[in-house]
């Protein structure tokens, strides 16, 4: 059930502060969502140092975690984003294999 | 380890509130560090840790964090309402943040590097809103099945507990029991300040709730399994004996409200605050006698509690009403309390407990449970005697004169089939009855009562519309039992 190409993404990053990883985590989402979801995304980026009550409507314990908001269902996809293939499997851009 | 640390230089202390808990680690948990506790499922760990923080919020202005990675709130708070707690006050009050995680490993994909710094900053956050002085994380070990890294895991819960001892946190870290060590993913080895066991089990379909501090550093602690009860106020932990045998020991005497057992009792009946055993065969007026004693009590104006295992209170007032004692004035006066119930039909902790209830509730002067053979019968012997022990500690330590009636076998002799509990009783009255020509002959003598004289005599007595009364005394038979005359010439202290 991988997203149908006119759906837009309503996209959250949840970080702490700029860390090497929230910064690593920036840098590659706006890679893969420039790369496969051009001009249909919008990046929200939550700093839970700043706005630490945030952190509870979205369940936030690791970070970063990217929150897929739209298209429902909600998904999430925490670490720096390193890996696009599973980024993209977490985003239903790709179906997920059976070893995934 | 420095071999300085004594009880009167022990680190500080964090009470838990948690009735016995804080007797048996000798004042609470180490106050500004971490305590693990551990436990199979339901063996009560969540409401140790939960009974911990509310204590904490409601009397002793530590308001606390609750981080549950378990069930959600409502849940929760459902759960321990039932329990007599309100935590949605205490949450109205700013005194308890409870925050709820959920993890499911479904819901989650994981590329590349991360951190636990959102557990942090939740906890920190929910930490600096009320001024918390306690946490409790419930259980964090669910993070291991929720996240697939458990390198990460570990590295960033070392990091926590290193975290909450910077803060100061008192902080309670719950675990499943694990096969070999005390958690299923070796907490232990991060939290070593100090680690308390609970174990529930079942034997012969009674359940028996157990803890135990297998470690606390820097202080003295029990080290004996403890058994501990879960009921509608939550927790209560029995130490089996309050480590030192310190109760009051008081001069005073009381009657035993029959003048000639008085005389026997060296002219002046029990002492106050002692323990006596009333034991005999059926139906030689053990009853009767403890009737009596209660009928005495409160006639000085004294309280009394009566646990009947046997009869109803109606058939108790009743019945001594032909023995001349009108016990339903006192009833009446508020001075005794009847309390009947069956013990089949809970555990021995659970008995023990609602006696302790009541006990709280009326403050009696004098406790008479009859009979404790019926108790007996409800668990293995060790469980009995640890927990009579129990029993008898806490009377005597609210200065109560307790007496238990014993239902003794026909067959063997006295010394032998209350050995079990005799050893804790001060004062041990035997009844008997023997036909004798064409009538019963019942007769009674005293057994035992140390710190005082006491006669040797077995004397005959019978019942009239005036309760009972001995008959002048007679030669003893020359098989009734002797006792130390080293005994009765022992001087109270």
């Amino acid at each position: 059930m991988t997203a149908t190409p006119e759906e837009t993404f309503d996209l959250r990053l949840y970080v702490a502060g700029a860390t090497p990883k929230a910064v690593r985590a920036f840098a590659n989402l706006r890679k893969i969502c420039d790369e496969h979801l051009a001009g249909r995304y919008s990046i929200e980026v939550v700093d839970l140092v700043k706005n630490p009550a945030l952190g509870r409507g979205d369940q936030i314990l690791a970070l970063p975690t990217l929150v897929r908001r739209l298209p429902t269902p909600i998904k999430k996809i925490i670490g720096d984003l390193s890996n696009t293939e599973r980024v993209l499997v977490g985003l239903d851009l790709r179906p997920r294999r059976a070893s995934a | 380890m420095s071999k300085s640390v004594n009880q009167h230089n022990e680190i500080p202390k964090a009470r838990t509130g948690i009735p016995g808990l804080d007797d048996i680690t000798f004042g609470g948990l180490p106050a500004g560090r971490p305590t693990l506790v551990s436990g199979g499922p339901g063996s009560g760990k969540t409401l140790l840790g939960i009974s911990f923080l509310v204590e904490g919020a409601a009397r002793f202005s530590e308001p606390g964090v609750l981080l549950t990675f378990e069930e959600n709130a409502e849940e929760l708070a459902e759960d321990v309402r039932s329990l007599g707690y309100d935590l949605d006050k205490l949450i109205r009050e700013k005194k308890l943040v409870v925050d709820y995680i959920h993890v499911d490993r479904n819901e989650i994909e994981e590329t590349g590097e991360y951190d636990l710094e959102g557990l942090f900053v939740r906890l920190e956050h929910a930490i600096r809103e009320i001024g918390a002085r306690r946490v409790m994380l419930d259980t964090i070990e669910t993070l291991f099945g929720g996240l697939k890294d458990s390198g990460i895991l570990r590295a960033e819960l070392r990091r926590l507990f290193r975290w909450l001892r910077d803060k100061e946190m008192t902080a309670v870290v719950t675990a499943e029991r694990g096969e070999q060590l005390f958690t299923r993913q070796g907490l232990e080895e991060y939290i070593t300040d100090a680690v308390i066991l609970l174990d529930h089990r079942v034997h012969e379909q009674i359940s028996t709730r157990r803890i135990r501090i297998v470690k606390y550093r820097g202080s003295m602690h029990g080290t004996n399994e403890y058994p501990f009860l879960i009921d509608r106020d939550g927790i209560t932990v029995l130490p089996v004996t309050s480590l030192l045998l310190e109760h009051e020991a008081p001069h005073e005497r009381i009657s035993t409200g029959i003048p000639a057992l008085d005389d026997m009792l060296g002219g002046k009946g029990f002492y106050r605050s002692s323990t006596i055993l009333m034991s005999g065969t059926a139906g030689t007026g053990k009853t009767t006698m403890a009737a009596h004693f209660v009928d005495a009590a409160c006639a000085r104006g004294e309280k009394c509690l009566y646990f009947l295992f046997e009869e109803s209170p109606q058939q108790m007032v009743r019945n001594m009403t032909s023995a001349g004692i009108d016990l339903q004035r006192w009833v009446d006066k508020g001075l005794l309390q009847l309390h009947a119930d069956r013990p089949s039909r809970h555990g021995l902790e659970n008995h023990l407990l609602q006696m302790n209830h009541s006990v709280e509730l009326l403050s009696p002067d004098v406790v008479v449970v009859d009979p404790i053979t019926n108790l007996m019968a409800v668990g293995t012997q060790a469980d009995v005697r640890t927990m009579l022990t129990r029993v008898i500690d806490s009377l005597k330590t609210r200065g109560i004169t307790a007496m238990f009636t014993s239902l003794a076998s026909q067959v063997e002799s006295p010394e032998r089939t209350e050995s079990l509990i005799s050893s804790l009783m001060d004062t041990w009255v035997y009844v008997s009855a023997e036909i004798v020509g064409k009538q019963r002959d019942r007769q009674i003598f005293v057994l035992k009562s140390r710190g005082m004289p006491h006669s040797d005599e077995v004397r005959s007595f019978r019942f009239s519309s005036r309760g009972i009364e001995l008959l002048p005394p007679t030669q003893p038979p020359a098989n009734a039992p002797t006792h130390g005359a080293k005994r009765s010439a022992r001087k109270p202290k």
